[in-house]
């Protein structure tokens, strides 16, 4: 049974695992942070991204003793300690860019991801960027909107879709 | 998935002595590995993660100006850091996904050999050298069939090895959902003759298109495939296409490449 211990949103967190448990599960089940979603657990869905030491990780694809002494970000952390949304919340937000909403924690980190890489990516950049994320309600132009609006660029600066 | 032991070591030395135990099994970036664990097509005893191998991440050029990666470099790793060698961080950097590129290894893409993978073309396309904790393996003489390699039991991809060519391209017709090469095509330009390494598309996995070699060595050029047949004999027939339509695109493909290249 590995002993991990990491950094999840700033805080500690450490115990034993088995082997076995996904790093999904073990911020799910085990500290409760159920904003990372399970979609399709086979790496295609992109539900479950996080960031592991800044980078963007499907969580379902990796194991919870990989990322002892690793940085975790998950969506629960992107909003500032008073609740005020992070830019790319308030522009999904405001420029409807879920439905249901079980993709978007998964697109939201993504998009996190990108932004800083690429601070102002076009609608290429974007659509590029979340070939890992798939959402069935909203045909992604919404999405693509959100993510330009987060960037400070001009949502209808977009390719007609 | 079966339950299992966990080794981490940190070198390599390490890592190998751990892979002498009975069922063991190492772990690269897990992108392949960890699906397959879920679906319980393969049940370890102990899995070895290669992770923490800091001698087996990063890449540098030798003294004959190839470009050496090591075998724990992910995938976005190769894509940002491949300068020297374009087509080669080109193909990296469109492994799957951004998030799946951080933390796939090409160590791991290597042994495992999937028969729609990209580096196989790449590997086997570059005349690359597959370098293991105990020997060195040519492409031509590593691949050798799906899923099926030269790698000695226990052994380690710890390094790869490319010959930077004059000019090379890689083709690839994504299959959407997953995003593997439905059929990919590497072709490089090299002083000594023209290599053309194809993926996805045989049963026998990444294989060189000796025809298009020839003729490509005779005149570089689009024309130079136009009548070169492709045998869909061996090909692979799913519900993503049938052998016929892969025999095509490997044409198709391999036509962008030169295009590309010209």
């Amino acid at each position: 049974m590995p002993h991990i211990s990491m950094t999840v949103n700033g805080k500690v967190a450490s115990g034993d695992v088995d082997g076995r448990v996904l790093l999904v599960d073990y911020l799910r089940d085990d500290l409760g942070l159920t904003g990372t979603h399970v979609g399709c657990d086979t790496s295609q869905c992109g539900a479950c991204v996080v960031h592991v030491n800044g980078t963007a990780v499907k969580s379902c694809t990796m194991f919870a003793f990989e990322a002892d002494q690793a940085k975790i970000g998950t969506i629960e952390g992107q909003a500032e300690a008073d609740g005020t949304l992070c830019a790319v919340q308030q522009a999904f937000r405001e420029h409807h860019g879920l439905q249901c909403g079980f993709c978007t924690p998964g697109m939201v980190m993504s998009a996190v991801a990108l932004l800083k890489e690429t601070p102002k990516p076009n609608e290429a950049d974007i659509r590029a960027y979340l070939e890992g994320n798939i959402c069935r309600c909203t045909g992604y132009h919404n999405i693509v909107k959100s993510v330009l609006a987060a960037s400070g660029q001009d949502v209808a600066a977009r390719v007609v879709d | 998935m079966y339950a299992f032991d966990v080794e981490k070591p940190r070198t390599i030395k390490e890592a190998v002595a751990a892979l002498k135990r009975e069922e063991s099994q190492a772990l690269g970036g897990g992108q392949t590995l960890i699906p397959t664990l879920k679906q319980r097509l393969a049940a370890p005893e102990t899995l070895v993660s290669l992770s923490g191998i800091a001698e087996m991440a990063g890449i540098c050029r030798n003294a004959a100006g190839d470009v050496c990666i090591g075998g724990a470099t992910t995938h976005a790793a190769v894509a940002a850091g491949a300068d020297a060698y374009p087509a080669l961080a080109q193909l990296a950097g469109h492994i799957g996904d951004p998030a799946v590129r951080n933390r796939g290894t090409i160590g791991g893409s290597i042994a495992n050999n999937d028969p729609s993978a990209c580096y196989p073309a790449a590997a086997l396309g570059s005349g690359a050298v597959i370098v293991t904790n105990a020997r060195m393996i040519f492409a031509d003489d590593y691949f050798q069939g799906m899923f099926a390699t030269a790698l000695d039991e226990g052994a380690i991809v710890t390094e790869l090895r490319f010959p930077v060519p004059m000019a090379a391209n890689y083709q690839k017709f994504v299959q959407p959902a997953s995003r593997f090469a439905l059929v990919g095509v590497f072709i490089a330009k090299y002083t000594d003759g023209v290599r053309v390494a194809v993926t996805g598309a045989s049963q026998e996995g990444v294989f060189r298109w000796t025809e298009a070699e020839a003729a490509l060595s005779a005149e570089f050029c689009p024309a130079a495939l136009g009548a070169l047949p492709v045998d869909p004999h061996e090909m692979i027939t799913d519900i993503h296409g049938s052998a016929a339509y892969r025999a095509h695109l490997v044409k198709v493909m391999a036509s962008r490449a030169v295009a590309e290249i010209t």
